[in-house]
């Protein structure tokens, strides 16, 4: 359970987030959607305690993040898979964690396997590890005291696609049984995935939330002609409001049924009519966060 | 659109946080763990060892003894301490562990103490290296026809324990105050020098410098006798440069922004 009230941070007169509000509940993945410079990072270090909000409060298993005796075990972090010291190994890195939290060092061998770093790859200093391995090494140190919530930014981060793929049956797993996981991106698609809920920020504010099939359900319908150029005129000539997507077709903001009956009072062949789904929300993603994606955290 | 529902009941968790104990361990596995830090720890023993290798050479027979080799080995290692203990601050900046480290122990204060703990043991180690090399050179000295006399004032190694642990406080102060390696260390190097130079420059300075100068004040600690004027000389520079940069330092690393 994851309560975030209210936060807002300002580096100046400049603020970062602003007003950000939501709730991650046990069971559930919430996907921490918005391009670079969005606020996310800023937002998740608030919950964890590691950047003083300007005002608001964010709790974790109902307490603030810096009230937790031993956080560890009650919260698996993963913010930044490049921070690490680069002349440590993998094994190192995870055996302090392990000892700081007073975890069995059992765990470090156990973890070590679940995310796939075998042992030459865990004797390995961490400044030989590529990207992916890094991130890899991460989701390894938030697993270890085995908690019920992960807060992890960006994760999917040079993963190779069978990492991503790997990753979201771990994240789905851990929701299953009952785990709270927030999860961060700036691309659709890997939350998209794996994610029940989408909290939506562009420019430091909150512009949508909700459950992810909610979010999609008033997307619209996708419509694809062979002649984009008439469908265009005809669509607008109905007063159904379209917007080109980003591979060709329209969205049309209006059931499937009307934009047929548009298109064959104008005698137009279709060669595409459904609800928009994923490519709604890529829709609902740019309109979102358009223009917010240039001003990148100035700090 | 936001859907809420009442939050479940959070069993309490049973799990404590880490006491001092195992986060000073924790810090002192992180002094030894990367190849810095156990370079750093190995060039300390070497340079303890070179110099008295050097002494077997160049002191008279009837000078090589126990203590003659124990007081010179103090001060390059009083050199090098300090910079164990910005590295052991400042390298969580530098190289971004302190992400992890505040994210497991949001208390900082208690990592920050733990830290102090491990550097305050690795100085009082530092103490026990130069009684073996010491040892070791008293035996050599007698083999080769030196006088390996076994004599040692007692006092002179709390003397050195005071020493090597302002020494390496007084770095970990300033790696805490500037949160920055290069910086911390090159401030610390330089400013003995600096006092020098002034002191030399301005005659209103050579009293204060009395005072102030650690590498004047900290002098008599690498000797078995110490004056009351001279500990009296020896707490006020550490209150200046010890105590005022930790207490500054921790009051900043508590309050910065980790990212």
């Amino acid at each position: 359970m994851i309560a975030v009230d209210h936060l807002t941070k300002r580096y100046g007169p400049h603020a970062v987030v602003e007003d950000v509000s939501f709730r991650c509940e046990p069971g559930t993945v919430t996907g921490f959607l918005g391009p670079n410079g969005a606020g996310k990072s800023t937002t998740m270090r608030m919950i964890c305690g590691l950047t003083p909000p300007t005002s608001g409060t964010a709790t974790v298993a109902g307490r603030p993040f810096r009230q937790l005796p031993n956080p560890g075990r009650e919260i698996g972090v993963l913010l930044d898979a490049s921070a690490q010291h680069a002349g440590r190994t993998g094994r190192e890195a995870l055996t302090l964690a392990a000892r700081t939290q007073g975890v069995d060092s059992d765990r470090v061998a156990a973890v070590l396997d679940l995310v796939g770093l075998n042992a030459v790859a865990a004797r390995r200093r961490v400044g030989a590890y590529s990207l992916g391995m890094r991130q890899r090494l991460g989701l390894a140190l938030a697993l270890l005291g085995d908690p019920r919530v992960l807060i992890l930014d960006e994760p999917a981060n040079g993963l190779d696609p069978e990492g991503i793929y790997w990753m979201r049956g771990l994240l789905r797993d851990f929701a299953d049984r009952g785990g709270t996981v927030l999860l961060s991106s700036h691309l659709l698609r890997e939350v998209e995935a794996v994610a029940d809920r989408l909290v939506v920020i562009g420019g430091g504010r909150i512009v949508a939330q909700g459950g992810k099939d909610e979010l999609l359900a008033g997307t619209g319908t996708l419509v694809r002609a062979r002649d984009q150029h008439a469908l265009r005129l005809t669509l607008d000539r109905a007063g159904l409001d379209a917007t080109a997507g980003t591979d060709g077709g329209f969205v049309v903001r209006a059931e499937a049924g009307a934009v047929g009956q548009a298109a064959a009072d104008a005698g137009l062949v279709l060669t595409e009519l459904r609800p928009a789904g994923s490519g709604g929300l890529e829709q609902l993603f740019l309109t979102l966060t358009a223009g917010a994606s240039t001003k990148e955290a100035v700090r | 659109m936001t859907t809420t529902t009442e939050p479940r009941v959070v069993t309490p968790s049973p799990v404590t946080a880490p006491s001092l104990a195992r986060l000073t361990g924790v810090e002192l596995r992180k002094l030894v763990d990367t190849r810095a830090g156990r370079w750093l720890l190995i060039t300390i023993g070497l340079i303890a060892v070179a110099l008295a290798v050097v002494q077997l050479f160049v002191l008279d027979d009837v000078q090589q003894t126990f203590q003659n080799f124990f007081d010179p080995s103090l001060l390059p290692i009083s050199l090098l301490l300090p910079v164990l203990g910005i590295l052991s601050i400042t390298a969580e900046w530098s190289q971004r562990t302190a992400l992890t480290t505040f994210t497991l122990t949001p208390r900082r204060e208690r990592v920050i103490l733990a830290k102090l703990g491990a550097v305050l043991l690795a100085a009082l180690a530092s103490v026990l290296v130069s009684l073996a090399v010491a040892a070791v050179f008293t035996l050599l000295a007698r083999a080769t026809g030196g006088a390996g006399g076994w004599d040692l004032e007692w006092a002179s190694v709390p003397h050195a324990a005071v020493f090597q642990i302002a020494s390496v406080l007084m770095g970990a102060g300033f790696g805490l105050l500037l949160l920055n390696t290069p910086l911390a260390i090159v401030t610390y190097l330089l400013l003995p020098t600096v006092w020098t130079i002034l002191s030399g420059l301005i005659r209103a300075l050579r009293e204060p410098a009395r005072w102030l100068d650690t590498s004047s004040t900290m002098q008599p600690l690498v000797t078995s006798e110490v004056t009351a004027l001279q500990w009296g000389r020896l707490a006020v520079s550490l209150l200046v440069w010890v105590a005022v940069p930790l207490a500054a330092g921790l009051w900043r690393a508590l309050r910065r922004e980790v990212s």
